[in-house]
């Protein structure tokens, strides 16, 4: 598939707010059914396992008229629950036969209420994940509700889900997180042939598309990337975080990058490059994926760091991996996690001598010209003036 | 104005809040000194409170959360807010946070004009609010001491399960403990533990007494704005103590002698001489005008008869009691069952059971912007609530601890709206047959 194509069909998919492939895929099968969730995390492996296909919500973006949603949340909290209740009292997400609410905060964690007194026919489930990273504590914890979610989905499905079934999921999705990480690694080489609204538009893809169909697209699209010739533009490297939950408008990464910066590594749909490591295929499978999370899963504000000195390592060696020359924190409004993260994240990088600017955006925002501002000002800072 | 018995100017308080102003004293003293005195510092949070487990390491304790609020009524928050969102901190975050930083970069003088020493530990207690992880990451930021976490799950279901309890049980037994242990040189002793739950589960039985005796007409107390002061003790750095039983006990006489007599609530002004509304209130108050807010119900004659904050700290009236007989799974249910841990339909199910059982006139939220683990659903719970009941609901906004948040022109007039509405209802002939 030529490059175009392929991007084409990308933002096809990102423009659909009304889920139109999840009734084609639907109606491909008999029986099939179709488990949204909300950001940042859930083992998606199990509900792959269960022959459903797991939808990434990240919202409504900037092209959805959000009329009933603001009916429901005071004007202090953020939008991306206000436009993904505008999607479901639309009809919008009618084809879901359930949702995941990960815990990712007290916004999203109270959604999860919200979505079962309006819809009470629907499986909910609000994921909890441990946030003690013992194996004995919060994977003995972790794995139950592993298997509480296995359950629940084999009941919603009408068929048991063997251990067979989540090993060959995982294979599936350890293929998928290495093509990403081989998306990720070559726009962290040649940014210039990468540009990031394109990742974006792919990552975006995968929240719908089924995981083996993803993999090939982005196979696919690293070698087309790699066949045409772009220009090499005197850009900035830099890290954008704080993006894992509600999304920023396409614009925005565009105005990023327009703006003199090349994006070599982010936290979009974080879900995707939450485990940083294959999941073993044998043995106990929901072990497997428990002891995944515990011990090589990212770092984001949605998880406790134990140890004081831990705070902002990760970010740290991502700047240092990719050679970022500075940090982009772009937050969304309201958002709690990333917004009381952000200080003690600056602070480790002031340590370090890495530069960073911050702003905060909306899903719907609109004007770019003060980000296309801000981030250039940031580029020529960099470029003019850092010791390298 | 429908209070009695005080002069302009003179402030009324009951026995029992002498005595907890006291008790509140007392701790901040002991704060202040603790070094010098040779005890170590405990810092945590209101929900999730292991009160009694930190007695048993001999830690003074001291609440964040009750520093800021302190802060709010002392009206020194906005300035504390101020010098952290000078320092980075976003103006969209919680202001109970930024109090806090504030506090500390200001030398972190407690009410009692002393400064507070750094704490020795930091129990984070994850209980109901996201925020609390990150509160706690700051201050370990800034402080560098040790921080037991421990995480207690969300129960979205409306129930606790085994995997729950087991969960919190063991970080407890393999976490928590060997930290406090460590840090405070004191060997865990569980017979002492059980002696402290016995205490709470005495002071508890009070408490619901009080709280429910709002079922009486007229309330005896304003189980809002007067019951926080009651919740204070239980709440805090207090609840297992022996003085704490003992704040219950007095408290419970003084409610019995005004029932006797067939008084209202106590208000700042006096006693309440007429009660027109009776309210069920979803939310937490706002402290920095917290006395003009109270005014704005009493002069109205509106008195709170339940409300949802009240149980923040632990949910009492539903039958929980701390039980010395299972002490750490005792800890385990206390923590998962505290207010803001049930799930929305849970939250919803507890004040339409207020609204019937207390005979409510109305229901209001008062939504704050700091406390997303309350705010975000109030709205449609307040639907839902008014279409069960079938009584009027009403909403107003404010904050915690941010004066830049309280519009005192606009809440009052929301107020007095809404109870206009209220009684407008009550003349409705079909509302009239109904009652």
């Amino acid at each position: 598939m030529a490059l175009d194509e392929i991007v084409e069909r990308c933002q096809d998919l990102y423009d659909d707010l009304d889920f139109k492939y999840i009734k084609q895929w639907k109606a491909a099968g008999s029986g099939r059914k179709a488990i949204g969730h909300m950001p940042v995390y859930v083992p998606r492996e199990i509900v792959h396992a269960a022959g459903m296909l797991p939808v990434g919500i990240l919202g409504g973006g900037d092209q959805l008229d959000v009329i009933h949603g603001d009916a429901y949340y005071q004007s202090y909290i953020c939008r991306i629950p206000r436009s993904t209740i505008e999607l479901a009292v639309t009809g919008r997400l009618d084809e879901l036969d359930g949702m995941l609410f990960p815990s990712t905060c007290d916004v999203i964690r109270n959604l999860s209420g919200m979505w079962q007194l309006k819809f009470p026919d629907k499986l909910v489930r609000y994921f909890d994940v441990p946030q003690n990273f013992d194996l004995d504590v919060g994977g003995v914890f972790y794995t139950r509700e592993l298997q509480l979610l296995r359950d629940q989905l084999a009941e919603l499905g009408g068929r048991e889900i063997t251990d067979d079934d989540l090993r060959a999921s995982i294979a599936l999705y350890n293929e998928n997180r290495r093509a990403i990480e081989a998306l990720y690694a070559y726009r962290s080489a040649q940014p210039g042939q990468v540009p990031t609204p394109e990742v974006y538009l792919l990552m975006r893809a995968g929240m719908i598309l089924p995981v083996d169909e993803h993999t090939r697209l982005i196979h696919d699209y690293i070698a087309a990337a790699k066949a045409v010739k772009r220009p090499v533009r005197d850009n900035c490297r830099v890290v954008v975080t704080g993006l894992f939950c509600e999304q920023p408008p396409l614009g925005l990464l565009k105005s990023i990058e327009m703006a003199g910066c090349y994006v070599v590594d982010d936290d979009f749909m974080l879900v995707a490059r939450w485990l940083l490591e294959d999941v073993p295929t044998e043995g106990d499978p929901l072990k497997n994926l428990s002891d995944a999370f515990i011990t090589y899963s990212v770092e984001t504000s949605c998880k406790y760091v134990p140890v004081r000195e831990d705070k902002g390592k990760f970010l740290i060696e991502s700047v240092r991996r990719n050679r970022a020359e500075g940090v982009i924190f772009a937050s969304p409004s309201f958002c709690d996690p990333a917004l009381l993260d952000r200080p003690m994240l600056q602070k480790a990088l002031t340590a370090q001598g890495i530069p960073y600017t911050a702003f905060k955006y909306a899903e719907n925002s609109g004007q770019m010209q003060p980000i296309r501002e801000q981030a250039g000002t940031f580029a020529d800072s960099i470029k003019l003036w850092s010791a390298a | 104005m429908n209070t009695a018995g005080t002069n302009p100017g003179d402030v009324q308080k009951e026995e029992s809040m002498l005595l907890q102003k006291a008790m509140i004293n007392a701790n901040y003293d002991a704060l202040s000194t603790a070094h010098e005195d040779g005890n170590k510092i405990s810092s945590t949070f209101v929900p999730g409170n292991l009160n009694e487990l930190l007695m048993c390491f001999d830690f003074v304790r001291n609440l964040p959360e009750i520093n800021a609020l302190q802060a709010g009524m002392r009206k020194k928050s906005g300035a504390y807010i101020m010098e952290a969102e000078r320092s980075g901190h976003s103006e969209d975050v919680c202001t109970y946070v930024k109090t806090d930083l504030g506090m500390m970069s200001k030398g972190q003088v407690g009410p009692n004009g002393k400064p507070l020493p750094t704490p020795d530990v930091l129990l984070l207690s994850y209980t109901g609010c996201f925020t609390f992880m990150k509160w706690f990451e700051l201050v370990r930021d800034e402080y560098g001491c040790e921080t037991a976490m421990l995480h207690v799950p969300y129960q979205a279901d409306g129930k606790i399960t085994d995997n729950m309890r087991q969960f919190v049980v063991m970080q407890l037994k393999e976490h928590v403990i060997p930290t406090l242990e460590r840090v405070s040189g004191i060997k865990f002793d569980i017979d002492r533990l059980r002696e402290y739950l016995g205490e709470s589960a005495k002071a508890e039985d009070n408490l619901v007494w009080v709280l429910q005796s709002a079922k009486n007409k007229p309330s005896p107390i304003d189980a809002y704005f007067g019951a926080i002061y009651y919740c204070g003790p239980i709440f805090s750095a207090f609840r297992g103590s022996k003085e704490t039983t003992a704040y219950y006990k007095a408290l419970r006489r003084e409610v019995e002698d005004r029932i006797e007599k067939g008084l209202g609530p106590v208000t700042p002004e006096g006693l309440l001489d007429e009660e027109r509304i009776r309210l069920v209130v979803e939310g937490p108050p706002n402290w920095t005008h917290f006395r003009d807010f109270w005014k704005m119900f009493y002069d109205e004659g509106v008195v709170v008869v339940a409300s949802s904050y009240t149980k923040v700290g632990g949910v009492y009236d539903f039958g929980f009691r701390h039980d010395p007989e299972h002490p750490l799974e005792t800890l385990a249910d206390y923590c998962l069952g505290c207010y803001t841990n049930h799930s929305l339909p849970s939250r919803v199910d507890m004040l339409c059971n207020y609204m019937d059982e207390y005979e409510a006139d109305g229901f209001l939220v008062n939504s704050i912007k700091s406390c997303n683990s309350f705010s975000a659903g109030q709205l449609l719970m307040l639907r839902e609530i008014e279409e069960r009941t079938g009584k009027p609901a009403g909403f107003i906004e404010t904050d915690l601890v941010d004066p830049r948040y309280f519009s005192p022109a606009n809440v009052k007039n929301r107020l007095e709206s809404y109870f206009q509405m209220i009684e407008q209802k009550r003349l409705r002939p079909e509302d009239r047959s109904a009652a």
